[in-house]
């Protein structure tokens, strides 16, 4: 089991880095997101401050949905995912593997910037740390909840689009708990419940959203 | 009579109550004709199709 | 356990035949339920200590918004029935139910704004109640989007009960995350009164109407689904019978 794990992340992770522009989009789209907002509305520090939460955030939103919407078609179109849902392996297993390798991939760099773009949008440095924690908590469940979109829209032509309206709703919970976090912070109040409530979420999609996203992916290759 | 005319203003709230009647009413409606039109439109196919076959 | 009738359900004849004994009584029941329950509330019943008559407005929006959460539960049902026992009707019921379900938000967000504008002062509010619903509006578009882009009529019915499910399970989640941000953001002059229990001259007109909503959502997803059945069952000598019968 451990071997099939290994093998399946080394694949993904040999694959992602053949095309290392693919990877980088998603990054920079998060970049362009946040600096458009402070061209929009103006660089007044305290006025950036009070958005920076909520801009961060949806911008990692959208561009997560960028980086999933590709997540199963190269499988699909050449064949192997039909070779995984036919596989003795367990499809939930395999499935939680492709989504991790595009978290660390996607949602961990974003972690990495955001304290850079906290503070392009005067994030005070002391909430910086809260920051990077809600994104580490949140991004992984905005991973695995995207996953389950992209497995139900494989094949479909219209993807991307379709994939944001189907998961946009589905993210909210996870938004309103990391800019509250956020906010709390800014206020200097404390931020362990907002990280329990985030930490909840993250387990229970962990634990269910394989299973979704397997039921997809089985559903889009019997066609 | 100055009583259905009060009856319509509803104390000045008149124009909110009844668009939302009017407009719940015109959606029901809708809900129900539209399946009942769609209906009418099979029959007729049918009815079409089996002249043709006839023919 | 009566699994002959389980085994009927199967059958979309009988469903037809089942259904079609049903609904005159149905509409019957929703047009007098509404009927009575509109002129009870809009004439009949006292207005409201401080919001004065655009209270009456609760009478249409209370029950689209019950028929516009319970419908949403009612999809997942469906999703499940269909996916654990292969039902079809539970497809044609997903697929029915979803656009009424997605008019009764509508509505219900609507009445929702145009009673905000008399009690406070503008068309719209983020509040926890109008903002859950919107989301359940998107939840709806959701389905109803997925189902139309797939072309394989079985692999938009499972893909559909799979969000269906996916979805509901994350209304509760949903709900408590905004009623959760409302209360961080709740400005001070937004105090939303909680109201004594209502006198029985309010809530008799209010549980009328939600019969008469349900009734007439009955009514209408009866009439799609046996409109849906004819479609699908189109070649059998049945339908053909039918429709000879209808023209």
């Amino acid at each position: 089991m451990r071997q099939i794990v290994w093998l399946l992340f080394c694949r993904e992770w040999r694959l992602a880095w053949r095309r290392p522009g693919d990877l980088l989009n998603p990054l920079v789209f998060f970049a362009l997101v946040v600096s458009l907002f402070p061209l929009a509305v103006g660089p007044e520090p305290s006025m950036l401050r009070a958005m920076a939460p909520g801009v961060i955030w949806v911008a990692a939103l959208l561009a997560t949905l960028l980086s999933l919407d590709g997540l199963f078609r190269s499988d699909y179109e050449d064949g192997s995912l039909e070779q995984w849902v036919l596989s003795p392996h367990p499809l939930e297993l395999m499935v939680l593997v492709k989504v991790l390798h595009h978290w660390l991939v996607s949602g961990l760099a974003m972690v990495v910037l955001a304290p850079l773009f906290g503070m392009m949008l005067a994030l005070p440095v002391s909430v910086l740390p809260v920051l990077v924690l809600t994104l580490l908590l949140g991004t992984p469940i905005l991973s695995l909840l995207g996953a389950v979109g992209a497995a139900l829209t494989v094949g479909l032509k219209s993807g991307g689009v379709l994939l944001a309206l189907l998961i946009l709703p589905l993210y909210i919970p996870v938004l309103i708990l990391g800019t509250g976090a956020m906010d709390a912070a800014l206020q200097g109040m404390p931020v362990t419940g907002f990280m329990l409530w985030l930490g909840c979420l993250a387990v229970l999609a962990l634990t269910l959203a394989p299973f979704a996203i397997a039921a997809g992916l089985r559903i889009g290759v019997s066609e | 009579m100055s009583g259905l005319s009060e009856l319509f203003d509803m104390g000045g709230h008149g124009v909110y109550v009844w668009s939302c009647y009017a407009i719940t009413l015109v959606v029901l409606v809708l809900n129900v004709a539209q399946p009942w039109l769609a209906r009418r439109r099979l029959v007729n196919e049918e009815a079409r199709r089996r002249r043709r076959e006839v023919m | 356990m009566k699994w002959t009738f389980f085994h009927k359900l199967g059958s979309p004849k009988w469903f037809y035949d089942i259904s079609g004994r049903w609904l005159p009584w149905f509409a019957v029941a929703a047009v007098a339920l509404l009927a009575v329950g509109s002129v009870w509330g809009l004439f009949i019943a006292p207005q409201d200590y401080q919001q004065g008559n655009s209270f009456r407005i609760i009478y249409i929006h209370v029950p689209a918004a019950f028929v516009a959460q319970s419908c949403y539960v009612m999809l997942a049902v469906a999703g499940i029935v269909s996916l654990v026992w292969r039902m079809k009707l539970a497809d044609v019921a997903l697929k029915c139910a979803a656009p009424i379900g997605a008019w009764m938000t509508f509505v219900a967000l609507l009445t929702g704004a145009i009673w905000g504008k008399p009690t406070w002062g503008t068309y719209w509010v983020w509040d926890a109640r109008l903002t859950s619903m919107l989301i359940l509006l998107f939840l709806y578009f959701g389905i109803i989007a997925l189902g139309q882009a797939i072309s394989n009529r079985d692999t938009a019915a499972k893909a559909t009960a799979v969000l269906a499910i996916v979805g509901t399970v994350n209304i509760p989640i949903i709900k408590y995350s905004v009623d959760w941000w409302n209360t961080l953001h709740q400005p001070a002059t937004f105090t939303i009164t909680e109201k004594p229990a209502m006198p029985v001259e309010m809530w008799l007109p209010l549980l009328l109407m939600v019969l008469g909503f349900y009734a007439l959502f009955t009514v209408s997803l009866f009439m799609r689904m046996r409109l849906e059945v004819l479609h699908r069952e189109h070649k059998t000598r049945w339908v053909r019978d039918v429709l000879e019968k209808l023209s």
